[in-house]
């Protein structure tokens, strides 16, 4: 009877999981049927590209690919600065179709390559969840997943990027380090270094691993869970994950030299240190054992203190201490503001704020800490591991809004466990007083050992009769004695109190709270699937609006990039701010000077001066790039709030943070940035005004700019160093070009008679004014 | 009979009609003695006046096309296609041309690559002006105003104010003043002009002496004068960017057959030339202004891997290449090969990373050979040849350099043998003791 019950539930399950995986896919279809099959954004046109490379030229052109296109004159090496992972994936699913004859474009292949993962990632979490906490758990997290907006943010169809796979890498490294860590097999450890490997290819986010699990480890051995499985589950992960990272070119020799990846083998010395301290006590009699720990200590703290200072000396060589700037910004979130402008003026960047918490994860933020509640009841490795895990990733998020992707597993497993516990709690309660209600016995539930009450008042946790074989498994080797025999004791002694203490809810409280949870699990579904439609699915270079006259679509920058592709030179340069630069060299496939991958400060801080200096200056700087064509985005027609003229102050700050004469007062009236008749001259005339509002007077006659909401502050003017020659429908994108260095030098003496005249006659006036007298 | 003649118009206007456009081209090399000019001037008696400037261009092959500026037929180009090949305007007094042309047309005749003559005089037209001074050249503003020098003046029966002058302060440059040194002093009677010293297009051929001034010879000097000394140019040559050339005077005398002809004697001096300068130095900078001296040609830009033959698209850091290039300069018939020690190329990214003189064969092939730096990114071959009075050449060839592929780095460093050596001992010394452990109970 019982394994045809699991037998059943088992297939269910897969059902579920299936129909999980669809509704994950499905969801993030909305961009597609919304606006059109394209790459979104800034970033998956960089993927989007490489990616072209790759399936054009093999993986070994890839990986040694010097790309000329972009960093003018300094070029990027593409194969050696690049996560490939997710290149690599979308790369082998087009090959593997191809090989199948099933003729994708590449381009389809990536646009689909995010929800695909997305199903995968909401299986890994299944998987995650269920070691933690037992199958319903884990779908529950797993349908939590599947829709949870801040992950659909990332990973709607189109959004190629990184973070895509990167999250289902993440969270299957996580399910695999806690699957190790319960059975204690090898194999299992090594598809974990394997699996980190992969996660090392996709996302520079790894290092969250590479810290979280040493954190982990740490607090085991601290909390006296050391055990074999966690020496099992350790360090083949930092052995072989280190040589497998060190095997990515972006990496390198970064894995064994920065300070991201020191905790890890801080640990990793540590964890021996404990192993030894276990075995030796296993051999030694208690006395001897005294004295072993007093030698060993004393020596293991000198070894300790030299490893210590020369760490120390070596990493205070590096002026960053060795972390790099992102991590930095991570663990001191002031340090961007203050030292790079670069990292602090990508908005992705910013911390969030609470509402951006109640749109990415809605009604989860609420469960979490039931959840955390739930993981404490009682503590095991993995639990202690997913409490950890939010516990961090609640203070990353908090610091930049990019990290909300982190956060949304773990509050999904999180709000995975509470809802199943409490659906647990509460149809059990259903199903208990229901026959009593209709027959008045209570002796239907002898699988189902515990009840509501533990919550309060014991560690025996509702669980699966597998879940506490699995438990009890667990604890057997665990070698902290003291601990171990209280936790028997108490299993010993709570087991014959269970049957009565069954405590369940009123039968009515335990309907509504039902009908409650499904309510916010509705709400919570209405939320994702509004999110997944309106919020997240707008492609970002194709824009809409609806006014009272219908739908507006502005198609501006795939114009503009049209006309770049079309009407000028293939080895012309662009110049624009880098946000358009990746954009630029995937879809008009011409050399631009600064991109997206912010590699390089002095080169975005040049571009920066030049956009903040007046024409001559600018083309002066523009012409020793061998640039030919200056874009500029401009919103101020349409309202199109995210164009240059908002972005320019950052242009100052960084150009100012590497060139002194760039000096940000100078931009602002009275601490404030306007571009009214009330804004500075070296405002009005800088480039990126000139270049923005050149002939917008046109327009409307008062050249209102409807971003700024005011009337702009000079509007006639000409430009004498560059010429526009294109702009899109709407004005959003703006290219001049740069107007080529005259071919005679003029004299001093004025060109027409009049003028000549007029010239002389004040020439006169002021002499005359300078000798009154004469 | 008719029919004939008829056919004879068709036929030598369909040539006409053909070689319209190879007439119309500006500097061409390849069909110089088809070059066509356009004298424009005030009356027809400059024609005969000024005979000899003009005979010495029309035998060395130039078509000469003789109009009254106010013409009202006037026209530079046609159907977009530049009728002449250079301009001569002589007519000072001119203040609006005939027919079609005006300033900016002959300042589109110049950027579009033609050579210019412009000769004032005294009180020259506003219009006369105004093409000097786009060009860089500013003439004094008072009307009436001539260069007087009382110190360099020629010595003459007739001229008691000093205003025709015997300039010998010249640009010592061969290329434009010929190789030959002009031994009399030029005459000149006419404006001064003063160029701006930050323009670096324009070049003082002939300056006015010290102690030269320009004025109003018949008035008195009530204020001191605008030009003086030898910031005064009497005679200044341009050669824009696009290698156009322009001569500028402030004298029409100085081309006359009176002038060619007369003997000087300059004040102070006891040696009296037969014969002035005039000619000589006319005809030389006539040469150089219609490029048949100093307009250099670069061609066949090569380079390659050393010990290859086929341009590479991309080079590798620390790669040997070769780079080539041929350079020649026109004589008035043919090139020539050009031969200097001073030609450099660079390689280029934002500064050159090598600067490198180019060794020459003497038949106009420069090359050189260097190892491109431990640097990637995108160079570019540079030559930025700018000599006085030669056109100026600059070319800019973009090569990529990319670094080591994955696979050409060393594969074995001795240096290394120590790691290698303990990582293999590690490895066997593992697999021992495993199965020491394992297997001996």
């Amino acid at each position: 009877m019982a394994t045809l019950r699991d037998a059943f539930g088992n297939v269910l399950s897969v059902f579920i999981l299936i129909l999980i995986g669809v509704l994950a896919f499905s969801i993030r279809l909305f961009s597609v049927i919304k606006y059109e099959s394209v790459i979104h954004e800034f970033d998956p046109y960089f993927n989007y590209r490489v990616t072209q490379f790759l399936t054009k030229n093999g993986i070994y052109d890839f990986w040694n690919w010097f790309d000329d296109r972009t960093w003018y004159p300094l070029g990027r090496v593409i194969g050696g600065t690049v996560y490939p992972g997710l290149t690599l994936t979308a790369g082998s699913i087009w090959w593997f179709l191809n090989s199948l004859n099933i003729p994708l474009s590449v381009e389809t292949v990536c646009v689909f390559t995010a929800p695909i993962f997305s199903a995968f990632a909401s299986w890994a979490t299944y998987l995650l969840t269920k070691e933690v906490k037992g199958v319903g758990a884990g779908l529950t997290a797993a349908a939590l997943i599947a829709m949870v907006p801040s992950y659909i943010s990332r990973s709607v169809a189109g959004s190629y990027d990184n973070e895509a796979v990167a999250i289902f890498a993440l969270v299957f490294t996580f399910y695999l380090y806690i699957k190790t860590l319960n059975t204690g097999s090898l194999f299992y450890a090594t598809l974990n270094a394997l699996s980190y490997f992969y996660m090392v290819c996709s996302w520079g986010g790894y290092t969250f691993i590479i810290n979280l699990i040493p954190m982990h480890v740490l607090l085991c051995i601290v909390t006296g869970r050391y055990s074999p499985r966690l020496y099992i589950a350790y360090a083949p992960l930092v052995i072989l994950g280190t040589l497998l990272a060190s095997l990515v070119p972006v990496v390198g020799f970064n894995a064994v030299l920065t300070s991201e990846h020191f905790a890890s083998f801080l640990v990793f010395i540590i964890i021996h240190v404990v192993a030894l301290v276990y075995y030796i006590k296993g051999v030694l009699s208690p006395k001897l054992f005294k004295v072993a720990v007093t030698l060993v200590v004393s020596i293991g703290m000198a070894v300790c203190c030299m490893v210590v200072a020369v760490l120390v000396a070596l990493v205070a060589s590096s002026p960053t201490k060795g972390w790099s700037g992102r991590s930095l910004s991570l663990l001191d979130p002031t340090y961007a503001s203050k030292y790079i402008p670069i990292i602090a003026s990508v908005s992705e960047h910013q911390p969030p704020t609470w509402p951006s918490y109640f749109m990415d994860i809605n009604v989860l933020a609420f469960l979490v800490p039931a959840g955390i509640i739930a993981c404490f009841l009682p503590l095991s490795d993995a639990s202690s591991f997913v409490v950890l895990y939010i516990v961090t990733s609640v203070y990353f998020s908090g610091v930049m809004v990019r990290l909300m992707l982190v956060l949304a597993p773990a509050a999904c497993i999180m709000s995975g466990i509470a809802l199943s516990e409490a659906f647990d709690v509460l149809t059990r309660s259903v199903k208990l007083q229901l026959p009593e209600l209709v027959e008045g016995t209570a002796s239907t539930a002898e699988d189902t050992p515990s009840g509501y009450g533990s919550v309060q008042n014991e560690a025996a946790k509702s669980e699966s009769s597998l879940e506490k074989l699995d438990d009890s498994l667990r604890e057997r080797p665990s070698r902290k004695h003291r601990k171990k025999e209280k936790e028997n004791v108490e299993k010993a002694s709570s087991k014959p109190r269970k049957e009565k203490r069954l405590l369940v809810l009123p039968l009515v409280a335990s309907a509504v709270a039902i009908f409650l949870l499904i309510m916010l699990g509705s709400f919570y579904v209405v939320h994702c699937v509004w999110a997944a439609a309106e919020a997240y699915s707008a492609p970002s270079i194709v824009l809409t609006s609806h006014s009272h006259d219908g739908l507006h679509v502005f198609d501006d920058f795939r114009e503009a990039y049209a006309w770049l592709r079309h009407n000028t030179e293939v080895d012309d340069k662009v110049a624009s701010w880098w946000d358009y630069g990746y954009q630029t060299t995937a879809m008009a496939n011409r050399t631009v000077i600064v991109d997206n991958n912010t590699w390089n400060n002095t080169h975005i801080a040049t571009v920066g001066t030049a956009m903040s200096s007046p024409e001559k200056p600018a083309w002066e700087i523009f012409n020793s790039l061998d640039v030919k064509y200056v874009l500029v985005v401009f919103g101020g027609l349409v309202g199109y709030p995210s164009d240059d003229i908002n972005k320019f102050l950052w242009m100052v700050r960084i150009g100012g943070g590497v060139f002194p004469h760039i000096k940000e007062p100078d931009y602002l009236r009275d601490g404030q940035y306007r571009i009214d008749s009330q804004a500075t001259p070296t405002m009005l005339n800088c480039l990126m005004y000139r270049l923005s509002y050149y002939r917008f007077v046109e327009t409307d006659g008062k050249g209102f700019d409807r971003v700024r909401r005011t009337e702009i502050g000079k509007k006639y003017f000409k430009l004498t160093h560059f010429e526009e020659v294109f702009t899109t429908h709407h004005w959003m994108v703006r290219i001049y070009k740069l107007k080529p260095p005259k071919n005679r030098i003029r004299g001093k003496t004025k060109k027409s008679k009049s003028s000549s005249k007029s010239s002389k006659s004040s020439s006169i006036k002021s002499t005359t004014r300078r000798n009154p007298w004469h | 009979m008719a029919k004939d003649s008829i056919m004879a118009k068709v036929s030598v206007y369909l040539t006409l009609t053909c070689l319209l456009p190879l007439l119309c081209n500006s500097f061409s090399p390849e069909n110089p003695k088809s070059q066509r000019i356009l004298v424009l001037i005030d009356d027809f008696a400059i024609k005969y006046s000024h005979s000899l400037f003009f005979k010495s261009l029309q035998t060395r092959g130039y078509d000469l096309d003789f109009r009254l500026a106010d013409d009202s037929k006037l026209a530079l180009q046609r159907y977009g296609q530049y009728l002449y090949d250079g301009l001569i305007i002589f007519a000072p007094s001119v203040e609006k041309f005939g027919g079609s042309i005006d300033l900016a047309t002959i300042l589109d005749f110049v950027d579009s690559g033609h050579d210019l003559i412009l000769a004032a005089d005294v009180g020259a037209s506003d219009l006369v002006r105004d093409i000097a001074a786009e060009c860089g050249a500013d003439f004094d503003e008072d009307p009436a105003a001539v260069v007087i020098d009382h110190s360099g003046y020629a010595v003459s029966a007739t001229d008691g104010d000093h205003t025709l002058i015997a300039g010998d302060d010249f640009l010592q440059s061969d290329v434009i003043l010929g190789s030959k040194k002009t031994e009399a002093p030029v005459l000149f009677r006419g404006i001064g002009h003063s160029l701006n010293p930050a323009n670096s297009l324009v070049l003082k051929v002939l300056s006015a002496s010290p102690c030269a001034y320009s004025a109003n010879p018949k008035t008195k000097l009530s204020s001191p004068p605008s030009l003086i000394g030898s910031a005064i140019s009497l005679v200044s040559v341009v050669q824009a960017r696009n290698n156009a050339r322009i001569l500028v005077s402030g004298s029409l005398d100085m081309f006359s057959n009176r002038l060619f002809r007369s003997g000087v004697q300059k004040a102070g001096s006891s040696t009296k030339h037969e014969k002035s300068g005039n000619e000589q130095f006319v005809t030389e900078i006539s040469k150089w202004v219609f490029h048949e001296r100093g307009h250099l040609k670069a061609v066949n830009v090569k380079h390659q891997k050393v010990g290859e033959t086929n341009e590479p698209a991309i080079y590798r850091i620390t790669d040997d290449l070769e780079y080539s290039v041929e350079i020649y300069e026109w004589t008035g018939d043919d090139w020539k090969p050009y031969v200097a020690d001073d030609v450099q190329v660079q390689f280029y990214m934002m500064s050159p990373y090598i600067l490198k003189n180019l060794s020459n064969d003497g038949k106009g092939l420069y090359s050189t050979s260097f190892r491109v730096p431990d640097v990637y990114g995108v160079f570019q071959f540079k030559i930025a040849y700018q000599r006085l009075g030669y056109t100026s050449l600059s070319l800019s060839k973009q090569i990529p350099v990319r670094p080591f592929r994955h696979n050409e780095y060393e594969r074995f460093i001795t240096a290394a043998y120590p790691y290698y050596g303990s990582s293999f001992s590690m490895m066997a010394g593992f697999f021992i003791f495993s199965i020491v452990y394992l297997y001996n109970k």
